[in-house]
């Protein structure tokens, strides 16, 4: 609130500093704007940033990490009586202090005798660190915002150049924002590759890698009736490519054959119309197509294979007869299909946009060769438009080998080492979620093999990203 | 203005002179009428294309209007005008390239040999094997060289076997006047090729498949000097094979290749003639302004 109202107060700050430049550069030029070297507007923003953002910074800097400091303070000095304590109950003890000195609801731990008056000193103190950090960041930055327009205000002049300092800010904004986003990035490999190694420590990478048996249970006591842990992930990248290949074989032909019909076939009107509800069908969630997939798609199939089923028993192939029949609702063919149907609109748009880029030059060539529409398409479009297409392709097994939601709800949970489309598969993207999902320990091989789960996904995706760029490029030269 | 093209000279000399031709026959003497307004002798069947009432519309908008005009066998035939005069419609409206176009709509009589080319039995895409066409920015398709000009032979099935369609791209090119340059890289993209020799390249790639008619939409126009004049060369070659129709911006290449001019102005067939007369002696006032460098 402090904080918010402190902003309030700089903003106002800045727009006099503003106002204040604005004038001052206007009175050295003598009304005559003419003879600034900047627009007047300039010196005012000029004057205003040195006012406002240092200041400003310092403010959101003393909101993120005034916490941290509260904490590291209060804790640096710990009574006889919480030092006696777990340092799980430690934790718990300080963190009641700073909320009863907050005013927000502690833990429900009672505290009593030795303890209790400790938490009532730590709940004194906390408060009174609170105060401190606060005014003083408050202090600082009126400190900064003040010596800011005292440096500002005198350049202000007919020689000086407001513009270019100004537009070096906004230069500086964007760099910042920017170096944000790959900072971001960064920090999510650094992370993944940190966890990695702690759960590659206790797990070897090429029993990881090459291992054919997944199943992350292990024994929390000694005397618990549980497996060891496995943690081959061989079963869950073949079921996650199986998955893959089933909605690659539903989505690159039906996907590229919309395409060819929009960009070469359909009408201007059926175009207009058929391709904003393709992209509509692109904007659905995947949660949607995956209960679509666990509630409708699975129920049919398995209802049709058992029909088949029925008519195959007794007769030459009794067993297929007899398997059918057994065939549950969770199998790979759903997700792969349901996960095709979702790619489809993917597919075809990336293609139709990688068609359309074909020059109708090479068109007007192949038609005034007296070649027919079929055939231009499979001789001179196809093949010009090949790399690109492929690229899309890639792109869409990128998603399909990321996908969650469908498989999670589709394909089953066991880890199975299998080609057969009409059984149970899980795939990684799945085994992540279940495996970090609920209360976890963090330190245990089995939360930590999402992180490795993560990195393998994200060092396969991230080369079939590469790939797909790199022939997108090379495609792209081809006509320039 | 210089001519340096030896059938125009002798046209201009006066009669219709039997031209040797490089085969070493005798060509059929070529002999122009100016539509409408025609004098001269009319023998009609030394015209190849016959074009009477065209209009041509984009939309609500009308690029042609009541054009009539006849090109003649074995002999080039150049659309002058300044841009947007309707000349490239003209052509495109020949060898029907227009109905690619969705918004466009063709009325009138094209005739080649006497046979309406939007007659509803023509179907365009064998009427295309016959008029070839060549763009104005060269088109090679991004194949190899041989897979280029063995495209019409393969589609319209007039060479299945390999060594057919070897001899008919080897003889193509040869026509086209690439063969030396590309003989050892026959299986190389065709889009490595230099804009000039792709050019000749697109040439090859029309005449593999033997068509009647060739259309040229300004061939020039994306090429150098050089270039150019190897182009030029090539037309004056094929003349005595095919009928030739060229759309051009340059007055000089005009005179240069063609035996008949015909000037466009705003979607109207001004004038139309030998190409030496049109030249030296235009009979309307807006080709004089045009020839001359005074618009356009």
């Amino acid at each position: 609130m402090l904080t918010w109202l402190s902003l309030l107060f700089l903003a106002l700050f800045a727009l006099a500093a503003f106002l204040l430049g604005r004038g001052r550069a206007l009175k050295a030029a003598g009304g005559a704007s003419v003879r600034l070297h900047s627009l007047p507007n300039y010196y005012g923003a000029y004057a205003a940033l040195w006012a406002g953002a240092p200041a400003a910074l310092l403010l959101l800097l003393g909101a993120v990490f005034g916490g941290r400091l509260e904490e590291a303070v209060l804790q640096a000095e710990r009574p006889a009586a919480v030092s006696a304590l777990t340092p799980d109950r430690q934790d718990v003890f300080f963190s009641d202090a700073r909320a009863i000195a907050a005013k927000e609801a502690p833990s429900e731990v009672a505290y009593e005798g030795e303890l209790k008056t400790a938490l009532d000193a730590k709940v004194a103190e906390s408060r009174k660190i609170t105060a401190i950090v606060r005014y003083s960041t408050i202090g600082l930055a009126s400190l900064v915002a003040l010596i800011g327009v005292l440096l500002a205000l005198p350049r202000v002049g007919l020689e000086f150049r407001a513009r270019n300092r100004v537009e070096g800010w906004i230069n500086g904004l964007l760099i910042a924002c920017s170096v944000a986003a790959v900072l971001t990035t960064l920090g999510i490999v650094l992370s993944l590759v940190w966890e990695s190694w702690r759960f590659f420590q206790s797990v070897n990478p090429l029993s990881f890698l090459f291992g054919t048996e997944w199943s992350p249970q292990i024994a929390m006591r000694a005397d618990q009736v549980a497996s060891s842990g496995a943690f081959g992930a061989v079963p869950l990248f073949a079921g996650t490519f199986l998955i893959m290949l089933i909605a690659m074989l539903v989505a690159a032909p039906v996907g590229l054959y919309s395409a060819i019909y929009l960009s070469e076939y359909a009408s201007r009107g059926m175009r207009s119309t058929i391709k904003p509800l393709l992209e509509i069908l692109a904007g659905v969630p995947t949660v949607v197509y995956g209960f679509f997939a666990a509630l409708t798609v699975g129920p049919l199939f398995r209802a049709g294979f058992n029909a088949i089923g029925a008519v195959l028993i007794g007769g030459p192939l009794d067993g297929v007869g007899q398997y059918l029949m057994e065939v549950q609702n969770q199998m790979a063919l759903v997700a792969g299909v349901v996960m095709g149907i979702m790619l489809i609109p993917f597919v075809s748009s990336l293609s139709d946009d990688i068609i359309n880029a074909v020059p109708q030059s090479l068109r007007d060539g192949s038609y005034a060769m007296g070649a027919t529409k079929s055939e231009t398409v499979k001789r001179v479009i196809l093949p010009a438009a090949l790399p690109g297409i492929m690229a899309a392709m890639l792109l869409a097994v990128s998603r399909a080998v990321g996908e969650t939601m469908i498989v999670t709800m589709a394909a089953g949970l066991q880890a199975k080492l299998t080609v057969n489309p009409l059984d149970t598969v899980t795939t990684v993207t799945v085994q992540i979620v279940t495996l970090l999902t609920g209360d976890q320990e963090f330190d245990s091989p089995k939360t930590l093999s999402a992180f490795g789960l993560g990195l393998t996904l994200f060092v396969v995706t991230l080369a079939l990203n590469i790939i797909a760029l790199r022939i997108v490029q090379k495609y792209r030269e081809q006509y320039d | 203005m210089t001519v340096t093209n030896p059938n125009a000279l002798a046209l201009v000399q006066g009669h219709a002179m039997p031209t040797q031709n490089r085969d070493g026959g005798v060509a059929a003497p070529v002999i122009h009428t100016a539509v409408p307004q025609g004098h001269g002798v009319v023998e009609t069947r030394d015209f190849k294309i016959r074009a009477r009432d065209v209009n041509v519309f984009y939309g609500d908008k009308q690029a042609l209007f009541d054009v009539a005009l006849d090109i003649p066998a074995k002999s080039v035939t150049a659309f002058i005008g300044p841009s947007g005069c309707g000349k490239s419609t003209f052509l495109r409206c020949i060898n029907r390239m227009n109905d690619t176009i969705p918004s466009a709509r063709v009325q009138g009589a094209i005739e080649i040999d006497g046979a309406d080319v939007n007659a509803k039995s023509v179907d365009p895409v064998v009427l295309r094997s016959r008029v070839g066409m060549v763009f104005q920015k060269p088109n090679p398709f991004p194949k190899t060289i041989f897979e280029n000009v063995a495209y019409g032979p393969k589609i319209h099935g007039i060479a299945t076997r390999k060594d057919e369609l070897e001899a008919i791209v080897e003889s193509s090119l040869k026509k086209a006047g690439l063969w030396n340059e590309v003989a050892d890289r026959l299986h190389q993209p065709g889009t490595g090729l230099s804009g000039g020799q792709q050019q000749r390249l697109v040439i090859a790639r029309a005449i593999a498949v033997s068509p009647e008619v060739i259309l040229m939409d300004e061939p020039c126009s994306a090429l150098d000097p050089i270039a150019t004049a190897k182009i030029e060369e090539l037309i004056d070659e094929l003349r005595s094979q095919f009928c030739i129709v060229i759309v051009t911006h340059s007055m000089a290449q005009a005179a240069r290749v063609s035996q008949k001019t015909a000037f466009f102005h705003l979607g109207k067939l001004v004038e139309s003639g030998p190409t030496e007369e049109m030249f030296t002696n235009p009979r309307d006032s807006r080709t004089q302004d045009y020839i001359t460098g005074r618009f356009g």
